[in-house]
């Protein structure tokens, strides 16, 4: 819960809702992007993005090499298996 | 250093202990009792067991483990709230996992489940306004859990219901916010810290900012912390380097994560739709100021304490568990009474045993049995 995992922001999928589908190591999610998007960063250029994703909201923009490390942290602390399955049972809506 | 080899970076990991060693070495302790360095946060205690930190360190350094674990906390009549709300036929409860299995005094959310409760596991709050949008005919209520990390996310998700006009979904609100806690902790007179590992992920909210009373008035130093173990071993190098040098100062060695200010856009969020609660009840820390958020007025149609009535009752822990003691970091797991013989995670009398961030789960999970095999 606290934790978060890593994800890239593949496609926008609701403008006005801020809703985005992340791929976090295969599994699409969708997840809210309002607290990365601000007047400098429309919620337009965040396709791409590398994202901290706690409880399906982007929290935070990370870099690349970053998410990667983080990512493969989680996996050994045994972490990332239980979000990820959390993120797959919920699916996509 | 067994533990060692499994580092992302061995050699780094290495250099920083022996340093440790030697800082740890070069600082008076006139007691004689060791440093005492909390980490504030659940996700950092699971870091330190899973990577067995602890054992590496030198005998001088001790780490507390700190109340920052939202599943940990919670009173047990507050989960009595929640399956008294599960149980009303048109609800579906909604939670994330690590709840479901915190017992109650009469029983824990998922024994009601499996009594029939419609109680329902959520990845995120968004996940259960979906549930609130296809049961028109239901009343969707979500477990809204967790300190400032997890704050913005449910405000968010209310904001979005006012917009579609979900009023089928509500949140029965039981977050807790860090620095009134860090303050009670630093106030009580069984604690004597020499320093703080300062929480990551609650700190990309709210900035670090907040925590500057901690250096200016109570003149201790914390090290804002990432939860990889190399950024722990960094973090607590940079404390005892403060308390080498006499200083107390909030430094940040996760600013890769952690801005200064914080994030605004969820900052606006959590100021929209929460006020400060005069004081939530704690479990193990009994009531705080100021250390619980509210829904507004203005939302209370999205307020299940409003829209329930709650038995609401402070229920006393029973009397083997010594979570409080845990919690506030005055005895450790293996010192509860109960521990690994009747709180077990397969039969949790408290909740520490519960969550995988509770001090008494990553113990009994990473060697805490063992240890206290050594000591017996
Ligand atoms: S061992 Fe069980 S009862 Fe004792 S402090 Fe830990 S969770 Fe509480």
């Amino acid at each position: 819960m606290c934790l978060g995992i890593p994800g890239r922001i593949v496609k926008i999928d609701d403008h006005a809702k801020k809703l985005a589908t992340v791929d976090v190591s295969g599994i699409k999610r969708q997840v809210n992007i309002a607290c990365i998007v601000n007047e400098d960063h429309p919620v337009n250029s965040c396709v791409g993005d590398w994202v901290l994703v706690h409880v399906g909201f982007a929290m935070s923009r990370i870099d690349e090499k970053e998410a990667a490390l983080t990512l493969q942290v989680l996996l050994e602390l045994g972490e990332a298996q239980a979000e990820i399955e959390a993120m797959r049972r919920t699916g996509k809506q | 250093m067994k533990y060692v080899d499994e580092f992302r970076d061995r050699e780094k990991a290495a250099v920083l202990m022996t340093e440790i060693d030697a800082l740890a070495a070069r600082i008076p302790r006139p007691s004689g009792l060791p440093l005492q360095i909390m980490e504030v946060c659940g996700g950092h205690t699971h870091s330190i067991f899973r990577y067995g930190l602890e054992g590496m360190l030198p005998k001088s350094i001790e780490l507390v483990h700190g109340p920052g674990c939202p599943v940990c906390v919670l009173p047990m009549g507050r989960v009595d709230d929640c399956v008294a709300i599960a149980e009303r036929p048109e609800v579906i409860f909604t939670t994330f996992g690590d709840a479901m299995r915190v017992p109650g005094s009469r029983r824990s959310l998922l024994q009601a489940k499996a009594e029939g409760a419609d109680v329902r596991m959520v990845y995120s709050p968004m996940d259960a306004l979906g549930i609130a949008r296809n049961n028109p005919g239901r009343e969707v209520v979500f477990f809204g859990l967790g300190f400032e990390t997890t704050m913005p996310s449910t405000a968010l998700t209310i904001l979005q219901a006012r917009a579609e006009g979900l009023n089928n979904f509500s949140v029965f609100c039981n977050h807790i916010t860090i620095v009134p806690t860090i303050k009670a902790i630093l106030d009580s007179a069984d604690l004597h810290l020499d320093g703080f590992l300062g929480p990551g992920h609650v700190s990309m909210v709210i900035g670090t900012r907040p925590y500057e009373f901690i250096a200016s008035f109570y003149k201790k130093p914390m090290v804002v912390a990432g939860f990889e173990p190399l950024d722990i071993l960094q973090s607590l190098w940079m404390v005892l380097r403060q308390i080498e040098e006499g200083r107390a100062e909030i430094e940040n060695q996760y600013a890769r994560i952690v801005p200064r200010d914080g994030n605004a856009q969820a900052l606006e969020a959590v100021g929209k739709v929460y006020e400060l609660r005069e004081f939530f009840e704690w479990r193990g820390l009994g009531s705080i100021d100021h250390s619980g958020v509210k829904i507004r007025e203005a939302y209370a149609q999205h307020d299940a304490e409003k829209r329930f009535a709650l038995p609401n009752v402070t229920i006393a822990d029973p009397k083997s568990c010594q979570c409080g003691e845990v919690l506030k970091g005055v005895i450790k797991p293996w010192q509860c009474k109960v521990f690994g013989t009747a709180c077990t995670p397969e039969t949790p009398l408290g909740a520490l045993m519960v969550s995988s961030e509770g001090a008494c789960a990553a113990y009994y999970q990473y060697g805490g049995v063992r240890r206290r095999l050594e000591v017996l």
